[in-house]
């Protein structure tokens, strides 16, 4: 297990980058904690899986170095990186047995084949795969394949980190909460470091400890689920996590109070900016849909639709021109003449996309 | 169990039916007719039961035929095949290379096999060829005209140079069809190259290698005009494969009798050697 520092990387796949849009990884100035569960959470292109194989060095990084518990080995190769991964698509070696795949890396590093066999029968219980041990591996299922996989970094107690590249893709739903909680119970229970790539914000927010939201090549917040929730500190953040996405709309600023058209709503603070005053830059306010109260007192709204998911409501109305989205309860209803408050406590102020801090 | 019978279902398959029977099954006829009788021309035919076939059976020339044709065949697999995957293997997957190989790797598989017969047997000439000339001015004496050995030498670098494509563009098939993350496994899991050609490469490549047996052992058994152009069969008749010493009979002699003999003898051969690899084939299938 190991501390894994990510000093200043840049990565480009062209051979020689320019501008900032030639790097898919932009800049990442990051530490993964010794035992921590981290997921990197982002769209599909916004340069996860390449930090991802940055870290298990399948690719060099332009620029930047990595450290392993302090030292560097930029330079190493995967094998001296000692990492496991697991990839999107289960890779398992078709013509040997299940045993003989999770055999395969310890025996690759010329373990000895007693400490080999204790370890894959320790490692088929874990993965409750031990009654498949002899049966040969390419007529397995989708999600018996990637336990495999799975199981070939596990086999190896002494990796540095387990990385995952959307391990879960091909999984059947069902199938995938088994696996993702059997994840959490490894991580519980023997503490590797792990750095799981996902586009699923369910799944991110229900492995990690840590979320590290990438976007267009960089990181734009880390932060606990509650906080990515709470506090996106990015526009981006408050779209991207969250079902519906944050409400964001442009606003004008004056002191405490915050004017959409005609409408004023007062902030829990002064905004500490200068963004909009200045004539400079674009000002927002975002507020999630859960913090959207709906009822007889605040602004007029008109609804456009209300999608009923069962548990909830969500009611998407117009406010001034613009659509927002407010979640109710099952069991509210839509009153006749509807307005719209937002709970201070879920606002959030945006200066060109980035969080600014409210002052008292 | 009810079951349906519907004899319209004959007249879809009927056009293949009249095409097989005038292409293969009526001329495969006619060869019987010719085995079991002997003929003097004129239309005049006498019974001759299984005598051409037991003088043919207790022939050597036919058996010596037989295994030249066996030994030709496992040579040039035996050179093909791990030469084929050794170039496919280190053939470009991406960039300029690939259409540059590929075209390359075509190129003796588009040229008309009387066409390569020839090339070669002007290419070894040691009067006029350049590979002849300059390998006897290297003080190696080489001659395929008159040396069985040489003869031999040179129909198997031939069939080697016009065939491997074949090998190595079944295999590059195979290859270039390993998505990544298998390449990128192993390297996680410290594979050797070794282990990767082994556990990964060469699986993958299983079946493409299996179709590209079975193509190059049937096109070498039945081999004619490369030989044929360039050896004539000879010196005497040590390059004199089944496919010529028939041609030999039936056209050189006009024994039809003991040619139709031979053809169905050589049919038959080929019928079970085609059967144990359809078998081998598909129980590979099956297994998966």
């Amino acid at each position: 297990m190991a501390r894994i520092d990510v000093n200043h990387v840049r990565h480009s796949y062209l051979p020689n980058p320019q501008k900032d849009a030639d790097f898919a990884l932009r800049e990442v100035h990051h530490t993964f904690e010794d035992g921590g569960a981290y997921a990197l959470l982002g769209p599909s292109g916004c340069g996860k899986t390449t930090l991802l194989n940055i870290i298990s060095a399948l690719l060099h990084p332009s620029h930047g170095e990595l450290l392993f518990n302090g030292k560097d080995v930029t330079n190493l190769s995967t094998q001296e990186r000692n990492i496991a991964q697991v990839f999107q698509f289960p890779v398992i070696y078709d013509t040997m047995t299940v045993y003989d795949n999770l055999a395969f890396p310890l025996r690759n590093r010329g373990v000895p084949e007693a400490d080999v066999d204790r370890k894959v029968r320790e490692t088929l219980e874990m993965i409750d795969l031990a009654s498949w041990a002899k049966k040969k591996a390419r007529g397995l299922t989708a999600d018996q394949k990637q336990k495999i996989s799975l199981g070939r970094g596990l086999v190896r107690s002494d990796v540095n980190a387990i990385l995952f590249d959307e391990p879960l893709t091909v999984i059947d739903p069902h199938m995938k909460w088994v696996l993702r909680s059997q994840l959490k119970q490894l991580h519980r229970r023997f503490g590797y470091t792990m750095v799981y790539v996902t586009h699923d914000q369910t799944e991110a927010l229900t492995f990690a400890d840590q979320v590290v939201v990438m976007y267009d090549g960089g990181i734009v917040q880390i932060g606990t689920p509650a906080e990515l929730f709470e506090r996106p500190r990015h526009t981006f953040v408050g779209y991207f996590i969250g079902s519906p996405g944050m409400n964001v709309m442009p606003v004008a600023i004056e002191g405490k109070t915050a004017t959409i058209g005609s409408q004023r709503i007062e902030l829990p603070g002064a905004p500490k900016t200068t963004a909009g005053k200045t004539g400079t830059g674009t000002i927002e306010l975002g507020i999630r849909p859960e913090y959207v109260r709906l009822g007889r007192d605040g602004m007029a709204v008109k609804i456009s639709k209300v999608e009923d998911l069962g548990r909830h409501k969500v009611v998407r109305a117009n406010l001034e021109g613009r659509e927002i989205a407010a979640v109710i309860g099952e069991d509210e209803s839509v009153p006749a003449e509807p307005k719209v408050r937002f709970d201070p406590a879920g606002i959030n102020i945006y200066a060109d996309s980035w969080r600014v801090e409210m002052g008292a | 169990m009810d079951k349906t019978w519907n004899n319209k279902a004959w007249f879809l398959v009927l056009p293949v039916l009249v095409l097989v029977a005038f292409s293969a099954v009526i001329p495969l006829m006619t060869v019987v007719n010719y085995s079991v009788q002997d003929t003097f021309g004129n239309n005049q035919f006498f019974w001759a039961g299984t005598e051409w076939f037991e003088e043919l059976l207790s022939s050597d020339r036919f058996w010596e035929a037989m295994v030249r044709n066996l030994v030709f065949s496992f040579i040039i697999l035996a050179i093909e095949v791990p030469l084929g995957i050794f170039i496919a293997l280190n053939m470009p997957k991406k960039g300029w290379g690939v259409p540059v190989c590929l075209v390359l790797m075509a190129l003796p598989l588009l040229i008309p096999w009387n066409v390569v017969g020839t090339i070669w047997q002007v290419f070894g000439r040691n009067d006029i060829g350049l590979l002849g000339y300059y390998v006897n001015a290297l003080g190696i004496d080489y001659n395929y005209v008159q040396d069985p050995y040489d003869a031999w030498v040179t129909i198997i670098i031939m069939d080697v140079w016009h065939w491997t494509s074949l090998v190595v563009l079944l295999c590059y098939a195979g290859l270039v069809s390993i998505p990544d993350a298998f390449y990128q496994a192993a390297k996680i899991d410290g594979a050797s190259r070794w282990a990767v050609f082994r556990y990964i490469q060469l699986p993958k490549m299983q079946r493409v290698l299996l179709i590209a047996v079975l193509l190059r052992f049937m096109d070498s058994f039945m081999i004619y005009t490369e030989p044929f152009v360039v050896t004539g069969g000879g010196p005497g008749n040590s390059t004199t494969f089944l496919s010529i010493d028939l041609v030999k009979t039936a056209l050189g002699q006009f024994d039809l009798g003991p040619a139709a003999a031979m053809s169905l003898v050589y049919f038959l051969i080929i019928l079970l050697l085609s059967w144990v690899f359809y078998t081998v084939m598909t129980n590979y299938d099956a297994e998966r």
